[in-house]
C-alpha cells in the first residue's frame, strides 16, 4: 500500500535535516504504529506524506499503490486515498462542518470520476457515522472545529475519515488530549474502518492508544530514522523501559 | 483658506455647469442647491475624503463605459420590477406599479402632481444628514435628480419591489433620488440592482415609522470602470427595524454613504456590505449611525476582499446621544488581502454621551489562512475551490445580515461564480 524508501527531508526555510533515510512498507489490511520520542521526525513524516508546505524532500520516494505521492498536490493525494488525521485539527470560521464534509466527499468523488453524492444520501450517511462517534447535530452545524473540545476535534477527524473512506490512513498523535472515554470512541471509530483493503499508520508517543487499536507492526523512530521494528510487544517494551534502551541498542 | 474655499466653489461650478434644475419639487431643489453652494465640492485630502480621492466624482465628464450585460438578479423571486434605463423610468420594461398596501409612483409623476408627503419629505433626511458632516454629493443629488421612485407603504407588502438599473451606454451620468415612507407597522423589502450608468449618483431616503420594517438589498453592478456614488438616509422609529445589505464587485470607484438615525426607543438598524474587487477597484463605505433614543440596537458589518492592488475604505461612526441609554452598538470592518499590493484603510469611531451602553468595534486586515487552506486541500478540496470557500467564509458574517434565505443564497452563489 504505502512504500517509503530512503526518505530524506529538510526544512525549507533552514538547513535542518529532519528525516534522514526513512524506509517503511505498510501492507494493505495492516496497522503499523510509529512510536518515538519528541523531535524524532514522526509528525514531519505525516506532514510530508500529506503534502504540507515548508518541507523539502532531498532524497528518496514515497508511493501509494505504486504512485509517487511526493509529486502530487495535497488534494491529489487525498483523492488517491491518503488521509491524515491531524494532531491539531484546524478551526475554520465561517465554513459549516457539514458543508466542509460534503465539499470534501464530492471533490474526491469528482477527482476519481465518480458521481457526486446527493444531498439526501450524504445526510443519511453522515448522520449514521456521526452517531457512532457521538457527534451531535449541533457539532455538524457549527463551523469546522470551532468551539470543539480537544476530544470533539479528534472525533471530527475520525468522522471525516469515515466519510472519505481512504485507503491509507495516517493518525498523527490522535490520542493527544483525549480522555479515556474519548480514546475509546476514537479507537472504536478506527477499528470499525479496519478492512483488508485499508491500511493504517498510527503515530503516537504512548502505548495506551495501542491498547485499543492493536497494531500488526510497531516501529520505533529516532533521529529521523526507523531504528527498530517489531510486533506489538515492542510497544510494551517502550512503555516499560522508555526509549533510551532501544535507542542505545540501535546505535 | 480662501483659496481652498474658492477651489471648492470652482469644482462645484465645473461639475454643475451643464446641469439644469428639473421642474417640480422646486422649493426642495432650490434649497438643496443653496446647501450645495454653501458647501462646494470636496477636495482631495479633506477630512472626510482622506482615503478616497473625489476627483472622479467632481469631474465634469463621466468615464466612458460600454454597457455590460449581466444575468438578471433575483429571477427566482416574485417581485415588482421598476426599471430605469439610462437613468429614466422605463414603463414598458417595468411591472404594473399597483400593489396592495404599497403606493408607488415615479418621482417625476409625484412632483408634477405635488403629492404633499413627497413635497415635505423629499430632501428632508438628506438635509438632516448634512450635519455634523457635509455630504455635498447628496445635496447635488436632491437638487438635480432627474427621476426616481416614491413609495409609501401602508401595510405589509406582499412582494419585494425591485429597482432595476440598466445602462445602454448612451447616457452615462444619471442622478436618481428615491423616497420611501414605511408607515407604522408596515413592511417592505426593496431591491436595487445593477448600475445606472458609467457614473451614477443615487440617494435613497427612508423613513420607517414606529413598528415598521424595511429591508434593503442592493447589488451594484460589476462593470470595471463604473463610478458609483450613493447615499442612504434613514430615520428609524420606535421598535422599527431597518436593514440594508450591499453587494459590490468591481467598479473603479464606489463611495457608499449611509446616515441612519435611530429616533425611537428600541429601534433596530443593521447595515452590512460585502465587496470584492481587484486592481483599480476602490471601494469606500462611509457610515454614520446615531443612537438618538434608548434601547436601540445597531450593527455595521463590512467585509472586503481585495486583490491586485485594490483599495478598501471604511469610515464608520456610532454616535450615542445622552438620551440613548441601553444602546447596543456593534461595528466590524474587515478586509481579506489576497496579496501584498492591496490595502485597507479604516477609521472606526465611537462618540458616546450616555453612560449605560454596550458598544464594540473592530477592524482587521488579514491574509488567507494557509493552515485552513492546507486542511481543506488535505481533505481533497482543490486549491482554487478551497480558496473560494475560505473567501466566502470570510464574507459570511456580512451575508448573514440578509434575512431572506432565497436572496442570501443567490448572493452567495453569485459571489462563488465570480470568485471561481
Amino acid at each position: 500500500m504505502l512504500e517509503i524508501k530512503n526518505l530524506h527531508v529538510k526544512l525549507e526555510e533552514e538547513d535542518k535535516q529532519i528525516l534522514k533515510g526513512v524506509n517503511l512498507t505498510v501492507e494493505a489490511g495492516k496497522v503499523h504504529a510509529i512510536m518515538g520520542p519528541n523531535g524524532s521526525g514522526k509528525s514531519t513524516l505525516s506532514y510530508v506524506l500529506s503534502g504540507r508546505e515548508g518541507y523539502e524532500v532531498t532524497e528518496g520516494s514515497a508511493t501509494l499503490e505504486g504512485e509517487e505521492l511526493l509529486e502530487m498536490e495535497p488534494e491529489e493525494r487525498a483523492a488517491a486515498g491518503l488521509f491524515l488525521a491531524f494532531q491539531y485539527p484546524v478551526e475554520i470560521p465561517g465554513v459549516g462542518n457539514m458543508t466542509f464534509l460534503r465539499t470534501a466527499v464530492n471533490a474526491q468523488r469528482k477527482a476519481r470520476g465518480e458521481e457526486e453524492m446527493s444531498a439526501a444520501e450524504f445526510l443519511k450517511v453522515v448522520r449514521e457515522k456521526a452517531k457512532a462517534l457521538k457527534i451531535d447535530a449541533d457539532m455538524l452545524k457549527r463551523p469546522v472545529n470551532m468551539g470543539f473540545s480537544g476530544g470533539e476535534k479528534k472525533r471530527n477527524e475520525i468522522l471525516q475519515m469515515a466519510m472519505l473512506e481512504p485507503k491509507m490512513c495516517i493518525l498523527d498523535e490522535t490520542d493527544s488530549g483525549l480522555d479515556v472515554d474519548a480514546m475509546k470512541l476514537v479507537s472504536e471509530g478506527v477499528n470499525a474502518l479496519r478492512d483488508e483493503g485499508r491500511a493504517f499508520l498510527v503515530i503516537t508517543h504512548y502505548q495506551r492508544l495501542l491498547d485499543h487499536i492493536t497494531p500488526d507492526v510497531v516501529h520505533i523512530m529516532a533521529g529521523g530514522r526507523i531504528v527498530k521494528t517489531g510486533g506489538p510487544e515492542l510497544a510494551l517494551e517502550v512503555e516499560r523501559n522508555g526509549y533510551a534502551d532501544i535507542m542505545s541498542e540501535a546505535v | 483658506m480662501m483659496a481652498r474655499a474658492q477651489a471648492k466653489q470652482d469644482a462645484l461650478s465645473a461639475r454643475i455647469a451643464a446641469l439644469a434644475l428639473p421642474e417640480g419639487l422646486r422649493p426642495a431643489r432650490d434649497a438643496a442647491l443653496a446647501r450645495l453652494s454653501g458647501m462646494g465640492l470636496p477636495l482631495r485630502r479633506e477630512e472626510y475624503w482622506i482615503y478616497t480621492d473625489p476627483a472622479r466624482l467632481n469631474a465634469a465628464e463621466p468615464p466612458a463605459l460600454a454597457a455590460e450585460g449581466e444575468a438578471d438578479f433575483f429571477a427566482a423571486l416574485d417581485r415588482a420590477r421598476i426599471v430605469f434605463t439610462d437613468g429614466a423610468f422605463d414603463a414598458a420594461a417595468s411591472d404594473d406599479l399597483a400593489q396592495a398596501g404599497v403606493e408607488i409612483e415615479t418621482l417625476s409623476d409625484a412632483a408634477s402632481r405635488d403629492i404633499h408627503w413627497v413635497r415635505d419629505f423629499y430632501g428632508s433626511l438628506e438635509t438632516q444628514g448634512q450635519t455634523p458632516v457635509a455630504r455635498p454629493f447628496a445635496a447635488l443629488n436632491t437638487a438635480f435628480a432627474a427621476d426616481g421612485v416614491v413609495i409609501r407603504v401602508t401595510a405589509e407588502a406582499t412582494r419585494p419591489v425591485e429597482l432595476v438599473y440598466r445602462s445602454t451606454g448612451t447616457v452615462s451620468d444619471p442622478i436618481l433620488h428615491h423616497c420611501v415612507k414605511v408607515e407604522g407597522g408596515a413592511a417592505l423589502t426593496l431591491l436595487e440592482v445593477g448600475f445606472a450608468g458609467a457614473r451614477y449618483n443615487t440617494t435613497l431616503e427612508v423613513d420607517v415609522a414606529d413598528g415598521g420594517r424595511f429591508n434593503h438589498i442592493r447589488t451594484q453592478g460589476r462593470a470595471h470602470e463604473r463610478v458609483a456614488n450613493t447615499h442612504l438616509f434613514a430615520r428609524v422609529g420606535a421598535e422599527a427595524v431597518f436593514k440594508s445589505f450591499t453587494l459590490s464587485a468591481n467598479g473603479i470607484l464606489t463611495r457608499n454613504e449611509a446616515v441612519i438615525e435611530l429616533a425611537g426607543a428600541a429601534g433596530v438598524a443593521h447595515i452590512a456590505g460585502a465587496a470584492i474587487g481587484e486592481a483599480g477597484f476602490h471601494h469606500d463605505d462611509t457610515v454614520f449611525i446615531t443612537h438618538g433614543a434608548p434601547g436601540c440596537e445597531s450593527r455595521q458589518v463590512y467585509k472586503k476582499v481585495l486583490k491586485n492592488g485594490a483599495v478598501g475604505v471604511f469610515q464608520g461612526k456610532i454616535l450615542v446621544r445622552q438620551v440613548a441609554q441601553k444602546t447596543d452598538g456593534y461595528q466590524i470592518s474587515q478586509s481579506l488581502l489576497l496579496d501584498d499590493d492591496s490595502q485597507f484603510l479604516a477609521k472606526p469611531e465611537l462618540e458616546i454621551y450616555a453612560d449605560d451602553v454596550k458598544c464594540s468595534h473592530g477592524s482587521t486586515s488579514g491574509a488567507i489562512d494557509e493552515t485552513g487552506l492546507f486542511y481543506l486541500r488535505s481533505r481533497g478540496v482543490p486549491e482554487a475551490e478551497a480558496r473560494v470557500l475560505l473567501v466566502l467564509a470570510f464574507l459570511a458574517e456580512a451575508l448573514q445580515e440578509i434575512e431572506d434565505e432565497t436572496i442570501a443564497e443567490e448572493i452567495r452563489s453569485r459571489l462563488e461564480s465570480w470568485l471561481l
